[in-house]
């Protein structure tokens, strides 16, 4: 277990330093980065001045290596337009954003494990008619529209619920709805495909022919075994959703860190688009890495093989 | 020693493989649907310049927001009405078609290269180049896609062409994972080894014994991979960043009709039901592929 958590981690290390390679790539992609800062009208001596303030005349690996030091020590540098520190900036606006990740999957979790239940129990009956239903249409339904439809019913239809800002809880019901959904044909589908695979088992029939009740049978003996790789495919979505929120904190004006990742793309804020770029992908990268753990720790065939 | 008689080819009965798996593929009822709903979008988009009453881009501001024929105000003139600046939603919708099945297929078609050399690769050769390629798709997986693509067009600028090469070069990660493990399978099988022994070199085997019998998933990746890249497209444009006005692309009417959310509902609803009956289709097909290809369903 600890040579399998040596190696996951070297992997995760090198992961992260290639995507901040990537991330401080971004600046040069606009071709010079001075002219970008400093807009189309400004004159020479002004890009001068930029290019000698940010250091972008001395070599690329100097660049990189300096900016990576100081994002090490937890300073990504000054935003181009709020002229505040980056890190600040960023964590000021990540809770939002970690909260509307965390209930977004505790949603989709408790819409789609109760109905992968259900629909592997009684396969082709209503309900897995009903799970397979939601999972075609869920796959289909681009999150903006879905998210307008509701801001249109629910905000404008029905004034029930507010369609935009962040301030109290209430705000986060539709966004979460929208970032959730996204997640729930995924991990439906394959607590679905476990539990039937997990129902055709020995030690089912077993824990049946003892007379144990079906429901005991059914959540404790079943779902704890097929509920393994849902666990992983969880914290895999709960980062995809991280992507997500760039499009959701947009229509729902949530001021989390997507909306921000939006905000500063659109005014060539480059510090704060590339400290969110990692941001995110570490946050990933330590969710894959935990959710790689922890199936190793529960299978041990992962860990050996 | 008894002569053997072995039936000739005529006289076997009952169906062939072909036909019955055109009866499979017509039995199964999300294929079907899918293909039908495919088939108006695709015609839809090729025949735009023919069927489409005006010019998408002809504005008349005279003529703005006239509501669909069904409602009131509504005429046959303009069969879903005009958009914010007078323009037919009929004729946009139709030439919006058009980008959406490009950039899909172009995108699919992109990715689909990149992704399957290197997942092909990955599952026949295993060792160094395997850890490299699952390196690189766990890098890929790492970053998400809106935040890298709305950066890089936003930097890089923003037209069709960028929208496709951004995506093309994103897109790749489910390709190599499905073909990697794909490979991975046929590579040990008997027909691989027999193509080794009698000599076949490395570029052989690859393209004739593995490409082929790694066809099934590959085309049912491509299909999702065109969905998710209609959705990626339409987020984009939606978001502004991606297809720019005046191109008619979904993502972008239905942005441009968000102003119009509280009175003009149907200048969303109208090119959402488009997208979504698209992205619906497209899936349908694929999940429908894997089941009529997959063997365990060949009874």
């Amino acid at each position: 277990m600890l040579i399998y958590t040596l190696k996951r981690l070297v992997v995760a290390l090198l992961v992260a330093l290639t995507i901040s390679l990537i991330s401080f790539g971004l600046l040069y992609l606009s071709g010079d980065p001075a002219t970008t800062i400093a807009g189309e009208s400004a004159n020479q001596a002004a890009i001068e001045a930029i290019r000698e303030q940010y250091g972008f005349n001395r070599p690329l690996y100097e660049q990189y290596f300096a900016w990576v030091g100081r994002a090490l020590q937890g300073d990504f540098g000054t935003s181009f337009y709020f002229k505040v520190p980056v890190t600040d900036l960023i964590f000021e606006r990540l809770p939002v954003t970690l909260g509307l990740g965390l209930s977004a999957i505790a949603f989709a979790i408790v819409l789609s494990i109760p109905l992968g239940v259900l629909a592997a129990r009684y396969p082709n009956s209503i309900v897995d008619r009903l799970a397979l239903t939601i999972s075609v249409m869920g796959q289909a339904m681009p999150s903006f529209w879905f998210a307008l439809l509701l801001i249109m019913v629910f905000s404008f239809m029905y004034p029930l619920l507010p369609s935009s800002g962040s301030e109290t809880w209430v705000h986060f019901i539709m966004p979460t709805v929208v970032l959730g959904y996204y997640a729930t044909p995924a991990i439906m589908r394959l607590t679905r495909t476990g539990m039937l695979e997990v129902l055709g088992a020995d030690y089912i029939r077993t824990a049946r022919a003892k007379g144990l009740r079906p429901r005991v049978v059914l959540f404790k003996h079943a779902l704890r075994n097929a509920i393994i790789p849902v666990v992983s495919l969880s914290a895999v979505q709960l980062g995809f959703m991280l992507g997500g929120s760039i499009v959701v904190e947009t229509i729902f004006a949530l001021h989390g860190t997507g909306y921000l990742a939006w905000e500063s793309i659109r005014r060539y804020d480059l510090p704060t688009v590339q400290a969110i770029l990692l941001v995110f992908s570490l946050i990933y990268i330590v969710l894959t890495f935990l959710a790689d753990l922890l199936n190793a720790w529960l299978d041990p065939r992962i860990r050996v093989g | 020693m008894a002569a053997i008689t072995i039936p000739a080819a005529e006289d076997i009965v009952g169906p062939t493989p072909g036909q019955r798996l055109r009866k499979r593929i017509i039995g199964h009822r999300g294929v079907m649907i899918g293909a039908v709903i495919l088939a108006i979008i695709v015609l839809m988009a090729l025949l735009a310049p023919l069927l489409a009453p005006h010019d998408p881009y002809t504005q008349n501001l005279g003529n703005r927001i006239v509501p669909p024929v069904w409602t009131d105000g509504g005429s046959w003139v303009h069969p879903l009405g005009t958009d914010g600046l007078g323009r037919d939603y009929l004729s946009r919708l139709m030439y919006g078609a058009q980008i959406s099945l490009f950039i899909g297929f172009a995108t699919a078609l992109i990715s689909g290269v990149i992704g399957t050399v290197m997942g092909v690769a990955a599952g026949y050769f295993g060792g160094r180049v395997d850890l490299v390629v699952t390196f690189l798709i766990t890098c890929r997986l790492s970053m998400p896609v809106i935040l890298v693509s709305l950066a890089v067009v936003a930097l890089v600028g923003s037209s069709l062409t960028v929208v496709v090469m951004v995506l093309g070069v994103l897109l790749w990660d489910r390709y190599a994972v499905v073909m990697r493990s794909a490979t991975m399978q046929v590579r040990s099988l008997d027909y691989v080894a027999a193509a080794s022994a009698a000599g076949c070199s490395t570029w052989r085997i690859l393209v004739s014994e593995i490409l082929p019998n790694v066809m099934n998933p590959l085309i049912v990746v491509a299909t999702l991979e065109v969905a998710h890249a209609v959705l990626l497209e339409a987020a984009l444009s939606f978001l502004g960043l991606g297809v720019q006005p005046p191109l008619p692309s979904w993502g972008l009417m239905i942005s441009e009709g968000k102003d119009y959310l509280l009175f003009e509902a149907w200048l969303i609803t109208i090119p959402g039901i488009c997208l979504f009956a698209l992205l619906l289709a497209i899936n349908l097909l694929g999940d429908g592929v894997r089941d009529v290809t997959a063997p365990e369903n060949r009874s």
